[in-house]
């Protein structure tokens, strides 16, 4: 298990890190989720001992990370994919690493084997493809056989069966009851992998909960009414307390309205009560990406009227959640 | 200096999600560390390549200058410089192939730390040792043998290439001396059991061994490479020589404790005059800003963010 404890990281003048706290708990994936800038990496590099907090304390199953002493055989960490010596070849590079926790070489092989690289890990990582350098990364990660997993951004740069991979590996650990704790900055990815979802914004914590009511709770419903009659059905869903938004007509269509507060059977039995045509009626969810980022709206990182502007907001970077 | 990259490496298809337990560890604590940074410095190839530059400049150097030299000296071109050959050849022997040459142990030693940091293997590295001290004690335990030991070789090689060139020589030669013209006919004999020289060879590769290490605690410190070799060139090369310059016996003195000075007393078989130091202190005085840049470098490890 892995807790943060009131965790705050300052550089600067600015709060990466805002007194934040959670759990992450074993046999599930918990998808650590924000948008750029959130203080994602820069939690789990507080959480993996290697920036030091200006307040709080990180510890994994109840130690802070500096105090393990083999500290691959409890923890993987997968962080920048191409945090290697261009020069070392991939297998010296876990090579060394395993001689640091006192495993045997054979183990270098065993983790080669579990990410496809056995074949090629004894070029130089400097001809490496991003996939394979997160390959190499994850393989980093397993040497220990650890029961925790930090993993910043694994699918980035992967290829389709490469994310797929990954998930079904992220799956499969956490069913051995171990804890995995995975960053994202896609709403969709950590949607079909994650059980559990932590998402922050601009460092401090926005929600804490299971992917499924993560989704139910800012997602909000909505229904598509198409009828000939629109304006007279849209009268009755107000007067029923519903609200009906009309829609861009569609060319040779009858015209469309957005109910939200009925639901769709109900709005089918006041349109059959009042003899209204419906040539549509489909209920909806907001996209996960749209909630996503209308919870996180106010709290992205250089929007170009947030706080502390920076060049990037001025060169034009701006998000569409910044908007107000 | 480019290499062929190979051509683009294909992996696997990713099939497999069980991963067999790992044995039991065997090797536990400092001995794994040192053993994990071997592996480091043997597997990149800047390590080979500048080892390899030391001593072909270290014993190419040696052999040219003690060439030219004596040539010069015996077609009647000696000058005073070029009397140090005779009044001392062990110094002269010692002091310049080595002299430049020391440069590749200084570049490696600032390598060693600066390209973990600047490839980001850094992180890996401090993953693995969280605790930050021993990985670079182990490092700057394992980069020392190295140098001791490739810095021996090479000393006492010079000396031997330098010896072989310059024994029974006989020089004559007219040395512009202070105005004066002297002429000179010596035989130049050179012997490892004359006194001082056993110590100026042996020494020369402790010395760079010294500096390998203060050269790694600059790296340390600074951090990022161009920037830490300039520093430490700059230091070898420029400013503490430089700072002979200083007026006053107080400027002697500031000039005599400085690092690479003091350090190199130790390289020199006959003692200069008005020399402040003995040899060994002077080596003492180097190994004391060492350990002193060492803690300060390992002080700052534990501290800032990696």
């Amino acid at each position: 298990m892995i807790e943060a404890e009131d965790l705050t990281k300052r550089y600067g003048d600015k709060l990466a890190v805002d007194h934040l706290s959670f759990k992450v708990e074993p046999g599930r994936v918990t998808g650590f989720l924000g948008p750029n800038g959130a203080g994602k990496s820069t939690t789990m590099r507080l959480v993996l001992g290697l920036d030091r907090p200006n307040a709080g304390s990180a510890t994994i199953d109840g130690r802070p990370y500096v105090k393990l002493a083999q500290p691959l055989r409890k923890v993987g960490a997968l962080l920048e994919a191409k945090a290697m010596h261009p020069g070392r070849s991939a297998r010296n590079h876990l090579l060394f690493l395993a001689q640091t926790q006192g495993l045997p070489s054979r183990r270098v092989d065993e983790v080669l084997d579990l990410v496809g690289l056995r074949g090629v890990a004894r070029q130089r990582v400097r001809g490496y493809s991003l996939g394979m350098s997160q390959r190499v990364g994850i393989a980093a990660a397993m040497l220990g056989n650890p029961s925790v997993l930090l993993l910043d951004e694994p699918v980035n740069g992967l290829d389709p069966e490469g994310i797929l991979w990954i998930r079904n590996l992220m799956k499969h650990l956490a069913s051995e009851q171990r804890t995995i704790f995975v960053s994202s900055h896609l709403m969709n990815e950590m949607a079909v992998t994650a059980d559990h979802l932590i998402v922050i914004g601009r460092g401090k914590l926005i929600a804490d909960c299971s992917t499924q009511e993560f989704i139910e709770r800012s997602s909000e419903k909505s229904v598509l009414v198409r009828s000939p009659d629109a304006s007279v059905l849209a009268d009755l869903i107000a007067a029923e307390g519903g609200k009906a938004i009309p829609q861009d007509p569609a060319e040779g269509r009858a015209a469309a309205l957005s109910v939200t507060g009925l639901d769709a059977p109900r709005i089918g039995e006041l349109a059959a009560a009042n003899r209204i045509v419906l040539h549509e009626l489909t209920p909806r969810l907001a996209s996960l990406e749209e909630a996503f980022l209308e919870l996180t709206a106010g709290s992205v990182e250089y929007g170009a009227d947030a706080p502390g502007v920076r060049q990037e907001a001025a060169a034009g970077t701006t998000s569409p959640g910044s908007s107000q | 200096m480019t290499s062929v990259s190979p051509a683009p490496a294909s992996p696997s298809p990713l099939t497999a999600t069980a991963l067999p337990a790992p044995a039991p560890a065997r090797r536990q604590g400092f001995g794994g560390l040192l053993l994990a940074e071997w592996t480091k410095i043997r597997s990149v190839r800047s390590t080979l390549w500048t080892l390899i530059i030391f001593a072909v400049v270290s014993l190419g150097l040696t052999a040219l200058f003690t060439w030219l030299t004596l040539n010069a000296l015996n077609n009647g071109r000696g000058d005073a410089r070029s009397s140090g050959i005779v009044t001392d050849p062990v110094g002269f022997i010692l002091g310049t192939g080595l002299g430049l040459g020391q440069l590749a142990i200084a570049v490696l030693g600032v390598l060693v730390i600066t390209s973990e940091y600047s490839s980001g293997a850094i992180r890996a590295t401090l993953l693995a040792v969280p605790r930050r001290y021993p990985m670079f004690l182990a490092k700057g335990l394992v980069f020392a043998a190295l140098v001791i030991v490739v810095g021996e070789i090479v000393a006492f090689a010079s000396f031997f290439i330098g010896r072989s060139l310059v024994n029974g020589h006989t020089v004559t030669g007219h040395l512009h001396i202070a105005g004066h013209v002297v002429t000179v006919h010596r035989t130049i004999t050179v012997s490892l059991s004359q006194p001082g020289v056993l110590r100026a060879v042996a020494g020369s590769g402790l010395y760079l061994t010294v500096l390998g290490l203060f050269a790694l605690a600059i790296g340390a410190l600074i951090r990022h490479t161009a920037g830490a070799i300039s520093a430490v060139i700059g230091m070898v090369l420029v400013i503490f020589p430089l700072s002979g310059l200083l007026p006053s016996s107080w400027g002697a003195h500031i000039h005599a404790y400085l690092p690479t000075i003091a350090g190199q007393l130790i390289t020199a078989d006959k003692p200069a005059a008005g020399q402040l130091l003995s040899p060994w202190q002077g080596l003492g005085v180097f190994c004391a800003w060492t350990v002193l840049l060492l803690a300060a470098a390992m002080y700052l490890l534990q501290k800032r963010d990696a």
